[in-house]
């Protein structure tokens, strides 16, 4: 089947199989920065934004992105810019395979909730598992870079 | 989701059933509302005492709440359903698309069919809720779901994550004298007798009884304003 | 103590790949996996114990897109072990590609190679197997001397003797004594004896296990692999395969997190077995479900204590017997279980004046264990901290005192520690520093929260190694370039941990140059020089000490090329603030003076590599305190805080130890209360997914605080001791004494779940 969609800011065409999952989808285009997991919607590394909402590319078919806009980390490297050397300064990054899902769902946040506390960035990233940090680095990283916006 | 094949998916997502409406007398909500819009519907919750976001909120997360639905929840009857749990605790009902408006109690019970979920009605009678749920992780499967309530005066428990999917259990007048250390008690035993519980990798039948009884007196005493 | 002012070290910079793994580059295997690899997948063995008595593949072959299929009658009859260690390996020699008898649920079967992911997948369902199905041996308990042998077969063998008993399912065993044991027990006003059990904890790296095979324009094995161990899995790679080192060259991209799950050749061999066959670029990924039951989890262990004491708690005697679970097949069996001794046992050197350690590590028909972060140690510290904490319980001792009273300090020989001296220990202060942040003495009292609700604390200390003695190596090479800048080869291998970049701190230390002038590249077999690669805790103490000796060589051959430009003699020319003076005339050479001269009519080469390893093994120290909240209706443990003071020597990069040490408790806090192991009785383990398996979210660990106490090593780089694996022992003891605490009862099995908490109270 054809499908039209905005991918990080340009309109393709796509012939695609019906069964295919929008990461697949995604890292077929050249969007790499799209990882997998986990194969049960737990891991939150595949985050990609669908009309600026953050949703799991793992558990959509690519045919459901259909007329919509979709973004991945490649088509948001000025806005992650604003806040990751924060996270780095905290050497939070490690290993960084969940690095990408993270500072997507960290962007949707920062959208919808421009000065959130603690517990609502906890809250919101809940569903960003990381293996390496121990998660306290990432929370001291986005709370610096917030700080850093203040006065 | 798993790679496996996909026969025939037909795509529900245009039909404009993903708004929540609001009127003095009831919500309706269309089936393809987001658990994330439940989660973020002032008016929902604010009727609801915030059971319904406290239902919501630990389930796998802001990206996947994203995605999933009310009507796939409630149309799943799942076992494991927070949704199914807390919406039974209100005054609920399904629009089926043939089957017309049923109690969601109703609905719970019934067989799979080929029917469609159309929506979600809650009647705004005068109502308290109180939601919660016992989880090993934060967002985990539940290993007990554990809404009460009291609507128009009658207090109900609902159940869920038995690891069967959720059951009512109404009151029959253990409450009625009032709420004290005792009845939270003895409606909590009632409660706990009269759901069945079983064994799974996250709890055993056991298990499940004593959290019922102990979540249960626990949350009655929070809706009696005891707490 | 030593401490100097430094100027790259003891500096928290940035990791030298921090804004390409930020901003999502394509840098780890999947991403530079070509499209046209063939795509390799494993049928695997439902049963625990089979034989494979017919396989047919005729049907799966047909399908389009399949390429081959390969099964035991297609593979070497060579027997290897996957496990990354240095030859003579420890670790048995008891696998094949496939293997005709599949002990596990989960073994390999057959290799079905394809050209994309969907014929495989077909393929896998049309393969038809006979199977044989035999009794499995699951109980560990029950393993030695069972008539179900695991590995009956002739070839079985063992590279270097650990005490191996095939035929009793014993892969290594040791009994030591120290002391008059029996004699100081009788004279202990108090003997414990207690079981502890652990389970196979499985590291779940965020990136599953991956590898790329293909031929090279030499026509040699390629292999890009998401790996630590980049040397060892060439030498694993020639041995199952039977082909030559040389013809193999093995690199890793970045790596997606390892924890020590990839210190085991878990997958490479079968995309380089598809090559191998049919000259073409092969790739494989392991599913979570198959990282989950066929990975290289933590060893399962049941840890046995009697503990001699006397009523003023002084620690007077300790005899311990690990049994351990190795699975299937061997991989760092005989090796783990001596660090459930070793690096438990010398924390108590004060007062100890007798000890045994035995142990036995047996097969089962259970995915076979590997390498995980703390390595044994995770399980002696919690069996050992744990009674410890029930002695101080018992006698009314507070459990810091216990340890202050007992605990090993600096200057101390340490006789259950291979009598080694404890040159850098600040386990005192770490002790000390920790109570304080923690607010002990207000923390430790129960406190009724009201509801069912109650406030808990516990404490543990630890300790870990900063190498293998006598054992690992590690080597480094420092260039000059031209414009003054340095090039560092390695072969230890950065698995998000961030060594490129301390490494490269220590670089810019010797050499007076800025961190950013040093670019860092490994693991390369054809290009690094020899590493064992990056486990034991080793590389910022083995690897960081070649570091300091290639550049101490670098700085005489830099010498000797100025020299010749000032036409002296090199002693009359000293290398100081990154450049070159004579020391008569005062004149000085820059970097780039001497890089441009390096490349034009010089004899003298501007690089230089050095080779270290060690005879000892210095141990970091540390202490974690937990308060913990819990309810005493459901048995839910929430985890309040959690503060750590860890002696890591002096810590190269503070920022970067502080998350190894936050990500290291998080580990351990999962692994106390959440991450479950169940095998049912068919052999099939249960949490075969991150749905199953829980690791902790952001919202179940509570507040981290992480601090350090310096001591100086003096065998170390810059006095550094390692990091890595230590941070994830203190949780499973802390967290089961606050639970203790909080119930009066005492859980001497991890995971402790909520059930298992809220019935305890209740019965």
């Amino acid at each position: 089947m054809e499908i039209k969609l905005k991918l990080n800011g340009s309109n393709i065409v796509r012939e695609i199989a019906p069964d295919l999952l929008l990461i697949d989808f995604l890292r077929d285009n050249k969007c790499f920065s799209v990882k997998r997991g986990c194969e049960t919607s737990n891991c939150g590394l595949c985050t990609v934004l669908m009309d600026g909402t953050p949703i799991l590319s793992c558990s959509l078919l690519a045919a459901r992105a259909d007329g919509h806009e979709i973004y991945t980390l490649e088509g948001l490297q000025e806005e992650a810019s604003a806040f990751v050397g924060f996270l780095a300064d905290q050497g939070t990054d490690q290993c960084g395979f969940c690095n990408p899902g993270f500072v997507m769902n960290t962007i949707a946040l920062l959208r919808e909730n421009p000065d959130p506390t603690d517990e609502e960035i906890l809250q919101f990233l809940s569903g960003n598992l990381c293996r390496c940090s121990g998660y306290e680095g990432q929370l001291r990283g986005i709370r610096a870079f917030l700080d850093s916006r203040e006065g | 989701m798993q790679r496996t094949p996909v026969n025939v998916a037909i795509d529900l997502g245009a039909l404009g059933l993903d708004t929540i409406e609001e009127t003095s007398e009831e919500f309706s909500i269309g089936a393809m509302v987001t658990l994330r819009q439940l989660e973020q519907h002032e008016g929902l919750n604010s009727y609801s005492d915030n059971a319904i976001k406290t239902a919501v909120q630990d389930i796998i997360g802001v990206q996947f709440r994203n995605m999933a639905t009310i009507g796939g929840s409630i149309w799943g009857r799942f076992g494991f359903s927070d949704i199914l749990t807390v919406f039974l605790a209100m005054d609920t009902y399904v629009e089926l698309y043939k089957g017309g408006v049923i109690s969601l109690r109703e609905f719970s019970g019934m067989k799979y069919d080929n029917d469609i979920l159309v929506r979600i009605i809650v009647k705004k009678k005068p109502c308290k809720v109180i939601y919660d749920a016992m989880r090993i992780q934060r967002t985990d499967y539940p290993v007990i779901t554990c809404a009460l309530s009291c609507i128009d005066g009658s207090y109900r428990a609902v159940i869920g994550a038995r690891p069967g999917k959720a059951v009512v259990v109404e009151d029959t007048g253990i409450l009625s004298e009032g709420i004290t250390e005792d009845s939270a008690e003895a409606f909590a035993s009632y409660v706990a007798s009269n759901v069945r519980t079983s064994t799974n990798m996250r709890g055993s039948a056991a298990y499940r009884k004593h959290l019922i009884k102990g979540l249960t007196a626990r949350n009655i005493m929070r809706i009696g304003g005891q707490i | 103590m030593e401490h100097k002012n430094y100027n790259a070290i003891n500096k928290s910079v940035r990791k030298k790949d921090s804004m390409q793994l930020l901003l999502g580059k394509p840098v780890y295997t999947e991403d530079i996996t070509p499209k046209d690899a063939l795509i390799v997948k494993l049928l695997r063995s439902p049963h625990a114990n089979a034989i494979v008595k017919d396989i047919d593949t005729s049907k799966a072959k047909l399908i389009p897109g399949v390429v081959d299929i390969y099964t035991w009658e297609d593979v070497p009859q060579l027997r290897f072990s996957n496990a990354g260690q240095t030859a003579p390996e420890p670790s048995p020699h008891d696998r094949l590609i496939i293997d005709r008898h599949v002990r596990f649920v989960g073994d390999p079967v057959a290799i079905v190679a394809a050209e994309d992911e969907a014929s495989a997948v077909k393929a896998l369902k049309l393969i038809k197997v006979t199977y044989d199905v035999l009794e499995p041996l699951l109980d560990f308990r029950t393993a030695k001397d069972n008539p179900i042998l695991v590995h009956p077969e002739e070839d079985w063998k063992v590279p270097s003797d650990w005490g191996a008993f095939q035929h009793r399912n014993i892969i290594a065993s040791e009994d030591n004594t120290h002391g008059d044991l029996e004699g100081v027990m009788a004279d202990c006003d108090i003997v414990l004896e207690r079981t502890y059990h652990t389970k196979q904890y499985n590291q779940t790296p965020m990136e599953t296990f991956r590898t790329y095979t293909s031929y090279d324009r030499y026509g040699r094995l390629h292999v890009i692999s998401s790996t630590q161990i980049v040397f060892h899995v060439r030498r694993i790679l020639s041995t199952a395969l039977g082909i030559p080192k040389n013809q193999i060259r093995v690199e890793k991209p970045r790596i997606g997190g390892a924890f020590g799950a990839k210190q085991t050749a878990v997958c490479e061999v079968y995309p380089a077995f598809v090559t191998f066959k049919t000259g073409r670029p092969a790739y494989i990924c392991f599913s979570r479900g198959e990282s989950q039951i066929a990975g290289s989890p933590r060893h399962e262990m049941e840890v046995k204590i009697r503990m001699g004491a006397d009523n003023d708690g002084r620690i007077r005697a300790l005899d311990f017997y690990t049994l351990s679970n190795t699975g299937a097949y061997g991989e760092h069996g005989p090796t783990t279980v001596g660090l459930s001794g070793h690096k438990s046992i010398p924390l108590y050197t004060g007062g100890l004046e007798a000890h045994r350690f035995a142990f036995d590590v047996v097969y089962t028909n259970t995915l076979a264990a590997g390498a995980y972060r703390g390595y044994g140690a995770t399980q002696g510290v919690f069996a050992l901290e744990t009674i410890v904490n029930e002695l101080a319980e018992m006698i009314g001792m507070d459990p810091t005192a216990i340890r202050e009273k007992n605990m090993v300090k600096e200057g101390m020989l340490m006789p259950a520690y291979y009598d080694e001296t404890a040159n850098a220990c600040a386990l005192d202060k770490c002790m000390s520093r920790c109570k304080e942040l923690f607010d002990w003495e207000s923390k430790y009292p129960v406190r009724d929260m009201g509801n069912g609700k109650v406030r808990a604390a516990g404490v543990a200390m630890a300790m870990q190694g900063s190498c293998i003695s006598n054992l690992d190596v590690g080597s480094a090479t420092v260039r000059l370039n031209e414009d003054g800048t340095y090039n560092l080869v390695i072969g230890a291998a950065d698995m998000g941990t961030g060594c490129d970049t301390i490494l490269a701190q220590m670089v810019a230390e010797c050499m007076d140059c800025t961190v950013d002038d040093v670019t860092v590249f490994g693991a390369d077999t054809d290009a690094s020089p020899y590493d064992s690669g990056s486990y034991a805790s080793s590389t910022t103490y083995i690897t960081g000490q070649a570091v300091v000796k290639a550049c101490d060589k670098l700085k005489s051959q830099i010498c000797e090329i100025a020299a010749g430009m000032m036409e002296c003699a090199p002693d009359e020319v000293i290398f100081e603030k990154g450049q070159v003076r004579s020391i008569s005339s005062g004149k000085v050479l820059s970097m780039v003076d001497v890089g441009i001269k390096s490349q034009l009519f010089n004899y003298v080469s501007p690089e230089a590599t050095a080779m270290n390893t060690s005879p000892i093994s210095p141990p970091p120290y540390m202490v974690g305190m937990v308060e913990i909240e819990l309810d005493k209706i459901t048995g839910k443990v929430e985890v309040l805080n959690y503060k750590a003071v860890v002696d890591c020597g002096i810590p190269i990069n503070p920022a970067l130890a502080r998350i190894q040490t936050e990500g290291g408790l998080v580990q351990g806090i999962g692994h106390t209360l959440m991450e479950n192991v169940t095998i049912n009785s068919k052999g099939k383990l249960l949490e075969n997914s991150l749905m199953q398996y829980r690791i902790p979210t952001r919202l179940d660990m509570g507040k981290l605080q992480v601090e350090f106490e310096h001591s100086y090593e003096p065998t170390g780089p810059f006095g550094a001791k390692s990091i890595g694996e230590i941070v994830i022992n203190t949780p499973g003891p802390a967290i089961t004494h606050a639970i203790y605490r909080a119930t009066g009862v005492w859980h001497n099995e991890l995971p402790i779940t909520p059930e298992q908490i809220a019935m305890s109270i209740n019965n």
